[in-house]
């Protein structure tokens, strides 16, 4: 395709604008000639769509300690979180958010004027006895907060921007990074950024489900990359589905909706998180009340014409909090479906909210490459990588917190390790995978649309491979997914042009998703439990003696995008315990 | 949208459908554009015939599922086209998009790019009105896509670029004048230099003063509906003052001199008319007009 090549020379490279990638950026652009490259501009990014808060135990209006927040963290994610890496997300916590403070973000304050704290789901006081006020929060617009406040950071100390640079490929030199490929939406020109550290933050994968919380542009861009470079992914099968999307659509309203006091409720108005969650009701973790829900629906406890949904109430609570605490999930009811919260119950559904698994990295955010291996010079924070902090489930406010504490702590490492790291050699035609890749899919006759493609693995995913699942669901998913791919060869775009070709990009981003819903996939179908988010009708217990353990995916043959000759071997790495032994999990 | 791959031909009355509130009328409209055409791989997709609204909250179910029919209507999309590489001048197309009950505008604007033209641009990315991608003038004025639905609109709508930025391809502007002139007035707190070992104190009272413009997701809308801004692109615009006043009137914030001298030049905040297009214009429900008329006052009175 003869596409022109530009070559840039950066210490570190951070791929993504959102919380992780803004955060990694402020510590390394303050300690190496750093770039971030994004494909959106940087406040477009996911983490300004997240409500409730970000929890750190700073006791500000009850008792709390951070020890109390590890073990809730370590309990929501029901024994499969790395405890050493909860712990030090709960401890750093605290200064995590003061930091922010101190950047100017406009937390909602107490009458004494400190930050203040409300209740959400799974974290509790003293190792369950009750809810305790832990979330920090700005109104209901807390990740919009936190995404402007990194982003107004980044102005000042004049961070480089290369806005709506799309990643598309790690460039690699004997098993080191050398740099990455990015494709310039506005002139589809090709770059490579020869680089010492590359620090990967491009957020989750939701958009393979049909009915999800998730931005249009979340599709799994950085997990796709590394794993068609033969490096693992862990815990792909662990996927969250928040139990409050508005119904059929998906958007989210926020869990501080029940923090503030909102109840959930079945066709004949029964509080039916009394029977699931008899201490904490509607605050019990997502994983729980997404099945709740769920088993009130299969019951004819549903709402509706087709009995498909359930209610969020808030209709007794005060219009004052509703308007303080909830000012834009009310304006969501409204403007969407038309109804008044103050009078009127909202329908809601679960709806594919974000992804616990992800690229495999230590406490510094250092990739591994397996087991007991890093890859020189490769980070990775936030939702696409996996510490793991969030176990089976995340508990609601742990992603902000995730993304602060090791946003920050990768970013520092990569500059570190920049600064006494050669100037890596780049291989010879180190943009050749990306051209071919992209002449592909320019030239292909057609025959096969991406939108028909995307919209047939939402739907077999959302069918197959959401919050109930089988071993036969899972295995229709898998041949649906095995179709799919097949398809995805023969799919060519309707736009030829350079220029902001969005279908082109539509494109590379369907083969990323198709890549991970397999990878997604075949990691549940071998875990023959039910733990967190992943639940085995067949299998509904956990089972601590075979599966207390992460799964990594390495992918075998089928170097092409989505190729249909891709298959997944499957290892497994131990869970890092220190102080949390396995118990039955309650609420 | 049903899930069909082709625009229906049919021509059904809008009735009650384009109003928003008929949930007695909805199961005896025939339902024209069957949605189990559509060939999912899963064969049990979720029933899209129900309309999210067609049901009072408070009723429990009694319909059997499946029996209610989807409001479905026709909409005539007028688009202002420009394709940089084919293109000489702009040119208008005209799409038409069956739609349902609760479609947002950029569900239709995604039909037509995923059912008929691939070339048609435009950035989008959360969908639910947070991001401030999807801005664009709609019927001539400026709303996000995905914060309109289809049912409040006629039954042709008006799409443009938003004005007063670069056209770089259909629905897509060149958005770095507007991120100039939101770095120029130093949008990043400038605090006092004794830190506080915990968090900064804050009344309740100060932190509600500034809250209408931290909002603010610099999506352009207000600053590209401002006939000042049309004519004279060096001034900086409601988004920067915006964005200035949620720092000056920050009790943390110590740069409120600083930003006032920015904003007290030629291509300040003097050259507002108080048109108020900017309030109108934005999809957060910011007072734009109102704080940047606290920023002339506070000018005026060294008072903030």
């Amino acid at each position: 395709m003869a596409t022109p090549i530009e070559i840039h020379k950066f210490d570190t490279v951070v791929v993504g604008a959102g919380g992780a990638g803004m955060r990694a950026a402020l510590e390394a652009g303050q300690r190496s000639h750093t770039a971030v490259l994004t494909k959106l501009y940087p406040t477009r990014s996911h983490t300004g769509a997240a409500q409730g808060g970000m929890c750190a135990a700073l006791a500000n209006v009850e008792e709390d300690n951070w020890e109390w927040h590890t073990f809730d963290t370590v309990k929501g994610g029901d024994y499969l979180v790395d405890q050493d890496a909860a712990e030090v997300m709960c401890k750093e916590a605290i200064d995590a958010v003061l930091d922010l403070e101190k950047m100017g973000l406009p937390f909602s304050r107490t009458p004494q004027g400190r930050i203040d704290q409300r209740r959400f789901g799974g974290h509790t006081r003293d190792h369950g006895k009750a809810a305790v006020r832990r979330s920090c929060y700005a109104a209901d617009r807390t990740g919009h907060m936190i995404l402007q406040t990194l982003y107004q950071q980044c102005t000042k100390h004049e961070i480089e921007f290369f806005n709506e640079f799309y990643v598309l490929d790690l460039v690699l030199a004997e098993g080191a990074v050398a740099g990455v490929v990015a494709y310039e939406l506005a002139t589809g020109t090709l770059h490579v950024f020869q680089a010492k550290a590359v620090v990967f933050a491009t957020g989750g994968f939701g958009k393979m489900y049909k009915v999800s919380s998730n931005a249009h542009t979340l599709t799994g861009d950085g997990p796709g990359i590394i794993w068609r470079k033969g490096l693992p992914l862990e815990d792909m099968e662990f996927f969250q589905f928040h139990p409050t999307g508005i119904w059929k659509m998906g958007i989210l309203l926020s869990e501080a909706a029940r923090g503030e006091g909102g109840i959930l409720r079945n066709k004949d108005g029964e509080r039916f998180m009394e029977r699931y969650a008899p201490t904490i009701k509607d605050l019990a973790p997502r994983d729980m009340v997404s099945r709740a829900i769920y088993t009130e629906i299969r019951q004819g406890r549903g709402c509706g014409p087709a009995g498909d949904h359930v209610y969020l109430d808030l209709t007794h609570l005060p219009p004052e909090q509703l308007d303080a605490k909830l000012p834009d999930i009310t304006e969501f009811a409204r403007t969407y479906l038309g109804i008044e919260p103050y009078d009127d119950p909202i329908p809601i559904q679960p709806t594919a909210h974000y992804a616990m698994g992800g690229i495999p990295t230590d406490l510094l955010g250092r990739v591994l490459a397996s087991t007991d291996t890093v890859v020189p010079g490769l980070y990775a924070a936030g939702e696409c990588a996996c510490v793991s902090v969030h176990g089976a489930n995340r508990l609601g406010t742990n992603s902000l917190l995730d993304i602060n504490v090791f946003g920050k702590r990768s970013g520092i490492a990569a500059a570190e390790y920049a600064a006494s790291a050669p100037m890596p050699e780049l291989p010879p035609d180190p943009a050749a995978y990306v051209e071919n890749m992209l002449t592909r899919l320019l030239d292909n006759a057609g025959g096969e649309s991406v939108a028909a493609i995307r919209r047939d693995l939402q739907e077999t995913m959302d069918v197959n491979a959401m919050v109930y699942r089988t071993e036969a669901t899972l295995k229709q998913a898998e041949v649906d997914i095995a179709t799919l791919k097949e398809r995805y060869a023969r799919a060519g775009v309707m736009d030829k042009g350079r220029r902001y070709n969005t279908d082109l990009l539509e494109a590379v981003e369907l083969g990323f998703l198709l890549d991970l819903a397999q990878v997604l996939v075949i990691g549940a179908r071998a875990r023959n439990e039910s733990r967190g988010g992943h639940f085995r009708e067949d299998y509904p217990n956990r089972d601590d003696v075979n599966f207390l353990r992460h799964t990594m995916a390495y992918r075998m043959g089928g170097t092409e995008p989505a190729s249909p000759t891709t298959e997944v071997r499957l290892d497994y790495k131990p869970v890092t315990m220190t102080r949390y032994e396995p118990t039955e999990r309650k609420y | 949208m049903a899930g069909s791959d082709t625009p229906r031909q049919d021509d059904i009355p809008v009735d009650a459908s384009a109003t928003g509130d008929q949930p007695a009328g909805a199961a005896d409209v025939p339902a024209v554009n069957s949605v189990s055409g559509d060939e999912g791989v899963g064969s049990a997709g979720p029933d899209r015939a129900v309309d999210p609204t067609a049901q009072d909250a408070r009723t429990p179910a009694v319909t059997v599922r499946g029996t209610a029919a989807p409001s479905i209507r026709d909409v005539r999309l007028k688009i202002r086209r420009f394709l940089p590489e084919q293109d000489a001048e702009p040119h208008w197309e005209t799409y038409t998009v069956p739609t349902e009950q609760g479609d947002r505008l950029l569900d239709a604007i995604h039909w037509v790019k995923w059912n008929i033209d691939g070339s048609l641009t435009f950035r989008r990315s959360c969908a639910h009105g947070v991001c401030g991608s999807d801005a664009m003038r709609v019927n001539g004025v400026n709303r996000l896509a995905c914060k309109v639905l289809t049912k409040d609109l006629g039954d042709e709508v008006l799409l443009e670029p938003i004005k007063g930025l670069p056209v770089l391809k259909d629905l897509v502007v060149d958005m770095e004048p507007f991120f100039e002139a939101y770095r120029s007035v130093k949008p990043f707190l400038l605090p006092s230099p004794h830190e506080p070992t915990k968090e900064r104190l804050q009344s309740a009272k100060d932190r509600e003063r500034f809250d209408d413009t931290t909002k603010c997701i610099l999506c352009a809308a207000c600053t590209t509906s401002c006939p000042v801004y049309w004519s004279d692109d060096a001034y900086f615009g409601p988004a920067a003052i915006v964005n200035a006043h949620r720092f000056i009137f920050d009790s943390r914030d110590e740069g409120g001199e600083e930003r006032l001298e920015i904003l007290n030049t030629k291509e300040g905040v003097w050259r507002c008319r108080t048109t108020f297009n900017c309030t109108d214009a934005c999809p957060r429900g910011i007072e734009v007009t109102k704080a940047i008329q606290e920023v002339k006052r506070a000018l005026i009175f060294r008072r903030f």
